[in-house]
């Protein structure tokens, strides 16, 4: 005898009534929570920004930010100006740390121009200039905040991905590989070089801080491969930018 | 275990040892492999799995007596995808730091396929009691296994164990390292964590001749 859950009927109608369910189910969870949740991603863009300036909790090895409880306010008080960068046009924007750069990629693929968010931080007297960067590892999306001076030499960065190996390209955002960044310099002989992050340059320590490379993590190759193209390409845009600052 | 009757308490022993999903059953071979270089990475997957597993034998087993025999793998599918992503959004939105920590296993953890497999073997045949035990007992038996690997690849390939060092300073040559003791790099690559899973299989087959097979 063939059972009742058996017939094409039964399924379909099965099929039909779960998509229903579990479709409203995820609809309700994600609008009912979507508030939250983007609060919950823009404080972690300014916790991340300030991080990048050295506005943290570090301890000893590990990297910490500040509570969210205090980040928009340290925030307004370490953050003196928001910048937006298109073409030759600088304009001031106090919501650019909003500012989507996946969609920004996407426009600039489409033949527009790209925006470009930077930040300008200021903390015992020296003068921060923070960038965010967007590029690919292995398994999804890398991004950075990278905060420079004025002549283009890394004062801090902080690095975060989507979905990267676990114990290997995750470890972008430990602190011994953001930390081997600080000092290193863009630049190569006056012209942009970038900085690659190296297998077998036989520097561990980082003590080199004019080769353009840092030791890579073994056994991420291609997320260190990413973070070299991403810090290559992107940063490059906002060299225009700092060249007019010193023609000023 | 006075709490549960002999043949209960069997779901949760059994795959611990003489029935693990690892090392017997050969399941869940991909996030094994992937996420055990480190010991942390090891035991956040091993509670993730031990969570969906145990919700997902419970729900599954619930629906056992509507779910059509035709389409029964997607529904399955449905069930766990739904429970991590409802489970991601909720964390996302009350528990951040937590839910950054754990987007990287979501995916893996949805793909795992010991949780078909339970699915499928178990709960749509079983009871919600059972299948739950069912559940966690089989997640345990996968997390023993990839703490275990996760211990090794983590001292042998980084020299610390949760990330602190426990062999000196690799690159100051203290502790161990002193002696010309060097890491042994190989340790962090996925290949290492299958040989590792086998030596296991062969240290516990070795102890009871009963699981070789012909």
């Amino acid at each position: 005898m063939e059972k009742r859950t058996d017939k094409n009927s039964y399924t379909i109608i099965f099929a039909i009534g779960m998509v229903l369910v579990v479709g409203s189910l995820l609809a309700y969870a994600s609008s009912s929570l979507k508030d939250r949740i983007t609060t919950n991603r823009e404080l972690e863009m300014q916790q991340n920004i300030l991080y990048a300036m050295g506005v943290n909790e570090n301890d000893d090895s590990n990297a910490i930010f500040v509570s969210t409880q205090e980040a928009p306010k340290l925030f307004s008080e370490y953050i003196t100006e928001q910048l937006v960068i298109q073409g030759d046009n600088v304009t001031e924007d106090n919501k650019a740390y909003l500012i989507d750069v996946k969609k920004e990629q996407t426009r600039a693929k489409a033949g527009e121009e790209r925006r470009l968010p930077l930040f300008i931080g200021e903390k015992e007297g020296q003068t921060f200039y923070i960038v965010p960067i967007r590029g690919k590892g292995l398994w999804d999306a890398i991004w950075a905040y990278v905060a420079l001076d004025d002549n283009l030499v890394v004062q801090g960065v902080f690095f975060d991905h989507k979905g990267e190996t676990a114990g290997l390209g995750a470890n972008i955002n430990k602190r011994f590989f953001m930390d081997d960044f600080i000092g290193e310099d863009l630049m190569h002989d006056g012209k942009f070089k970038g900085i690659a992050v190296a297998k077998g340059n036989a520097d561990p320590l980082n003590i080199d801080k004019t080769d353009n490379e840092v030791d890579a993590i073994a056994g991420a190759t291609i997320t260190g491969d990413g973070v070299s193209a991403m810090l290559k390409s992107e940063l490059k845009l906002y060299v225009p930018y700092f060249k007019n600052l010193k023609n000023n | 275990m006075g709490l549960l009757s002999k043949k209960d308490a069997k779901l949760i022993i059994d795959p611990l040892a003489d029935d693990n999903p690892i090392t017997i059953q050969v399941l869940g071979i991909c996030s094994a492999l992937a996420i055990t270089a480190e010991l942390k990475a090891s035991l956040v997957m091993a509670i993730s799995v031990i969570f969906v597993l145990g919700m997902g034998n419970v729900v599954i087993s619930l629906m056992r007596n509507i779910i059509p025999s035709k389409i029964r793998i997607i529904v399955q599918l449905i069930v766990v995808a739904t429970l991590v992503i409802i489970v991601d959004l909720v964390l996302k939105a009350f528990a951040y730091e937590l839910s950054k920590t754990l987007s990287v296993f979501v995916g893996l953890i949805i793909t795992n396929c010991i949780i078909m497999g339970r699915f499928e073997a178990f709960a749509l045949g079983n009871g919600p009691w059972r299948s739950f035990l069912d559940g966690i007992g089989n997640a345990l038996g996968y997390g023993v296994i990839l703490i275990i690997v996760g211990f090794f690849r983590e001292l042998l390939g980084s020299g610390t164990l949760f990330g602190f060092p426990v062999l000196g300073d690799p690159i100051a040559k203290t502790g161990l390292y002193s002696t010309g003791y060097e890491n042994n790099g190989f340790m962090i690559m996925p290949p290492m964590a299958l040989i590792v899973v086998g030596i296991i299989i062969w240290v516990q087959r070795s102890r009871n001749k009963a699981l070789i097979e012909d």
